[in-house]
């Protein structure tokens, strides 16, 4: 039952190289986070006044990313085949933006929505000292900063994509990891700034 | 009303918006996690802990992402196959994930005790930050190896393509088991320091 193995790309299989790749990469990305985490300590009182924000932090640090990945991904893929033409009237550029922004709009009112109930039920069983702050701060919080990360998603993937195919290096291999990196660090930076509004 | 670009793009919506969905599940626990009253009185106890959250969140899908996309090529080229057997590559990938994560989950405590002295404000203990984020690295790595290995292999089985599992598994699982460990771990550092 040994399945056949073709030799060649043992090299990216070892180890040490696996390691020697990723490691700069990493200590990079983890320079770059201490940013949004820097963002965090200064409004530390803001944020341990209003514990509902820290419900909303690891999405808000995941869906920026995943939503520049999906408008990023797409690009690279019609930019391979050659069917991409960078102008506001290219229906694949159109497609995508707005079917970010349907996936964006439904996200974070559902976000809003439960992180209400979330707060709650930790409230119920005793995880958390105090119930969620009011439904409707919640919801505009949380609208607001994820359809403004949207829109930065979108602006950073279609530039991104745009400098990788002007520059002739492949979006797949840089642009998607640098944006969505980006937009994860962005994301607790513009919840905070939007909580400070509001709040 | 209906023009061709909304149709393509709410194609595009409902291809995606499971997935999204699955993800703003798991992001809203690691966040209940995160809100709860120890987590709060871990950041005020460990100053500099709340700086290392963005970053120790974000490596977890990194690491672990460039794992699965590893095993998801090396299923698809053959050169592994979807079963806990002695694999040359299997093993070397899976160290090199385990060297990694722990790697930058302790270089991320020393990185936050840096930036607080940056900031100039007192952090806590360095030896309480890396403590922190060794024992949650060390935790978060073991689950996140195998739970990643059983899902990419259990779907592949099924014929589902691992490509498209990787991104969601990896987000998913690292916010939960990231917070998770991270909680467990600011509770073990309490105890012992």
């Amino acid at each position: 039952m040994k399945a056949v193995v073709p030799e060649g790309s043992l090299g990216s299989w070892e180890t040490r190289a696996i390691v020697a790749t990723m490691i700069p990469v990493l200590v990079g990305l983890s320079i770059l986070e201490m940013g949004s985490g820097v963002v965090l300590e200064v409004l530390e009182e803001t944020f341990l006044e209003h514990p509902t924000l820290f419900v909303l932090v690891p999405v808000m640090i995941d869906m920026g990313g995943n939503l520049g990945a999906i408008m990023s991904s797409r690009l690279s893929t019609r930019l391979h085949l050659g069917t991409l033409d960078f102008s506001l009237r290219d229906d694949v550029i159109q497609k995508n933006v707005a079917a970010v922004m349907m996936l964006a709009s439904t996200i974070f009112v559902l976000m809003g929505l439960a992180a209400y109930g979330v707060g709650h039920l930790s409230y119920a069983v005793g995880f958390a000292a105090a119930p969620p702050m009011e439904l409707s701060t919640l919801l505009v919080i949380s609208f607001v900063s994820g359809m403004i990360l949207a829109v930065l998603a979108v602006a950073l993937s279609l530039g991104a994509t745009y400098v990788s195919y002007n520059l002739g290096v492949d979006p797949d291999d840089t642009t998607i990891p640098v944006v969505t990196n980006v937009c994860d660090i962005l994301g607790v930076i513009v919840l905070s700034g939007v909580a400070i509004l509001v709040l | 009303m209906t023009s061709p670009v909304l149709e393509d793009a709410y194609e595009i919506y409902r291809e995606t918006i499971l997935i999204l969905v699955v993800a703003l599940g798991g992001g809203l626990f690691a966040g209940a996690v995160l809100g709860g009253e120890e987590m709060l009185a871990g950041f005020e106890r460990y100053p500099g802990l709340l700086v290392l959250v963005p970053a120790f969140l974000a490596t977890r899908g990194n690491v672990y992402g460039a794992l699965g996309a590893r095993i998801a090529s090396g299923l698809h080229q053959g050169l592994i196959e979807p079963r806990f057997t002695w694999n040359r590559r299997l093993f070397n990938a899976v160290a090199a994930s385990l060297i990694n994560g722990v790697f930058i989950s302790i270089f991320i405590g020393f990185l936050a005790w840096l930036t607080m002295h940056v900031i100039g404000r007192e952090p806590a203990a360095l030896i309480e930050l890396v403590g922190i984020t060794f024992i949650a690295g060390v935790l978060t790595a073991v689950v996140l190896i195998v739970g990643l290995l059983i899902l990419i292999f259990a779907g592949y089985k099924y014929g589902l393509d691992p490509d498209n599992l990787v991104g969601p598994i990896v987000t998913t699982l690292g916010d939960i088991f990231g917070v998770v460990f991270l909680y467990v771990a600011v509770i073990t550092i309490g105890v012992i320091v």
